[in-house]
């Protein structure tokens, strides 16, 4: 096995841990979690962290756990409903929260990652988003400076790895993985399944391995659904 | 759909996104909003063929799922359970938004507390609530090709959602092309003009509209 590849996510994330640290998520919503991380963080008792994830999780899932705990000082986020723990903390001035645009949010991962320390984004222009940022107009538009994002840590869910960390997504759960993965100074994946060097085919890795540092098998998974909505089969 | 005088008149939310669908055009690639923008994928006219992107990851959402094909990796922005289609796409969030800064997108169509007669939308904080986040929906309307805005033409307390200028935190600044509401259609051509009312929904005059807009416009 190589030596990507930890027993289990207490093991991958040793050494990588302190306070007050930035941390990047994926997920959307409940969707593409890195749950055994997030656990993981939350059991080593770390506390003032800022995490970087589109959500903040609901009530005991995701982040939400680590809001729970308080060990969360700050999130940026672009959307964080459905969360009563959060509205707690975020009205009682105990949880900063900086809203962030979910597309700029994403770049701003992307970015940090590919070595872009801030970016022009039209994004935003006129509203309480741009306030304190840099205007700067290109061929008779205005566009906002937005600055790049670089973590101290990213925690990422994937479906498949292989034994060098090259990783896919499936469906809609790669969604805020891939800038995560990317922002990240130390990345560490949990996937449902790593398979040999060579199964997986190189034209089709979402992330390669080279984004990859530590890696862990976080299965089996009992996925969560927010809205279940289905439609009825027709009458034969 | 009922106005405050009692008498009914105008579209009901179904209509409304059955009027929205109108501007759909073959091969259009959408972002459709959550609420009433969602209805408007019933009905995308006869012999169009649309692609619905959501912003989570995704080209050619399919309908809802049968219940023995519920996949929790596979949902909507809205965080609803969907089904793929055959020409379905997926890919992360950078990717997403990139094509929908980029202007690849067609149209969305979004829901809105308030759009000004100077196209500003609002529809992401009420100060003194909770504030959930915007979302994508600042990203959505700087970067779509053209933006519809579905909503009540009145607040539950009678006042017009089309007005002036907007008294809620902006979502976007001059960025609305059209507003279809359950009294009337309003659309500019473009970003410098201003709006006019180029549609009455059935038993509403031009003078019903005038009575319950704060907005100037072109009639």
């Amino acid at each position: 096995m190589s030596k990507k590849f930890y027993p289990d996510a207490k093991a991958a994330l040793d050494g990588l841990l302190k306070d007050g640290l930035l941390i990047a998520s994926g997920g959307f919503g409940l969707c593409g979690l890195p749950e055994r991380l997030l656990d993981a963080v939350r059991d080593s008792g770390v506390t003032g962290l800022t995490f970087v994830s589109n959500n903040a999780g609901i009530d005991n899932e995701g982040i939400g756990k680590l809001l729970r705990t308080r060990q969360v000082k700050k999130m940026i986020s672009s959307y964080v409903g459905e969360n009563k723990e959060f509205e707690r903390q975020y009205l009682s001035g105990e949880l900063e929260v900086e809203f962030c645009p979910q597309g700029t949010l994403a770049e701003r991962m992307r970015a940090g990652g590919a070595g872009i320390p801030g970016f022009y984004t039209k994004t935003g222009v006129g509203t309480l988003v741009a306030e304190g940022k840099e205007v700067k107009n290109f061929d008779g538009q205005d566009y906002i400076l937005e600055r790049g994002i670089v973590a101290d840590l990213a925690l990422v869910k994937a479906w498949k790895a292989d034994e060098t960390g090259n990783v896919v997504f499936r469906k809609t759960a790669r969604n805020f993985n891939v800038p995560a993965a990317q922002c990240g100074k130390v990345c560490i994946v949990e996937v449902e399944e790593i398979v040999p060097a060579g199964s997986l085919d190189p034209d089709s890795i979402h992330l390669p391995g080279v984004y990859v540092q530590r890696m862990i098998v976080g299965a089996p998974y009992d996925k969560k659904i927010e809205f279940r909505t289905i439609r009825e089969r027709e009458a034969a | 759909m009922t106005t405050h005088d009692g008498i009914a008149k105008g579209w009901t939310r179904d209509q409304m996104a059955a009027r929205a669908a109108k501007e759909l055009q073959d091969g259009f690639y959408v972002n459709l909003g959550i609420g009433i923008p969602t209805l408007v994928a019933n009905h995308v006219p006869e012999g169009i063929t649309v692609t619905l992107q959501s912003e989570n990851g995704m080209l050619g959402i399919g309908p809802f799922p049968y219940d023995d094909e519920v996949d929790p990796d596979l949902i909507n922005a809205g965080k609803q359970t969907i089904s793929e289609l055959p020409h379905s796409a997926y890919f992360d969030s950078a990717q997403s938004f990139a094509m929908i800064r980029g202007g690849k997108i067609d149209l969305t169509v979004l829901g809105a507390m308030e759009v000004s007669e100077g196209g500003d939308i609002a529809n992401w904080m009420v100060p003194g609530k909770m504030i959930k986040g915007m979302g994508g929906a600042m990203d959505l309307v700087a970067g779509v090709k053209r933006v519809i805005v579905v909503m009540e033409h009145c607040a539950k307390d009678g006042s017009s959602k089309f007005i002036p200028a907007c008294t809620l935190p902006l979502t976007g600044k001059n960025v609305v092309d059209m507003i279809i509401t359950d009294l009337a259609v309003f659309q500019r051509t473009d970003h410098t003009s201003p709006f006019r009312l180029i549609e009455l929904a059935p038993g509403v005059t031009a003078e019903d509209v005038a009575a319950r807009t704060t907005a100037h416009y072109m009639s």
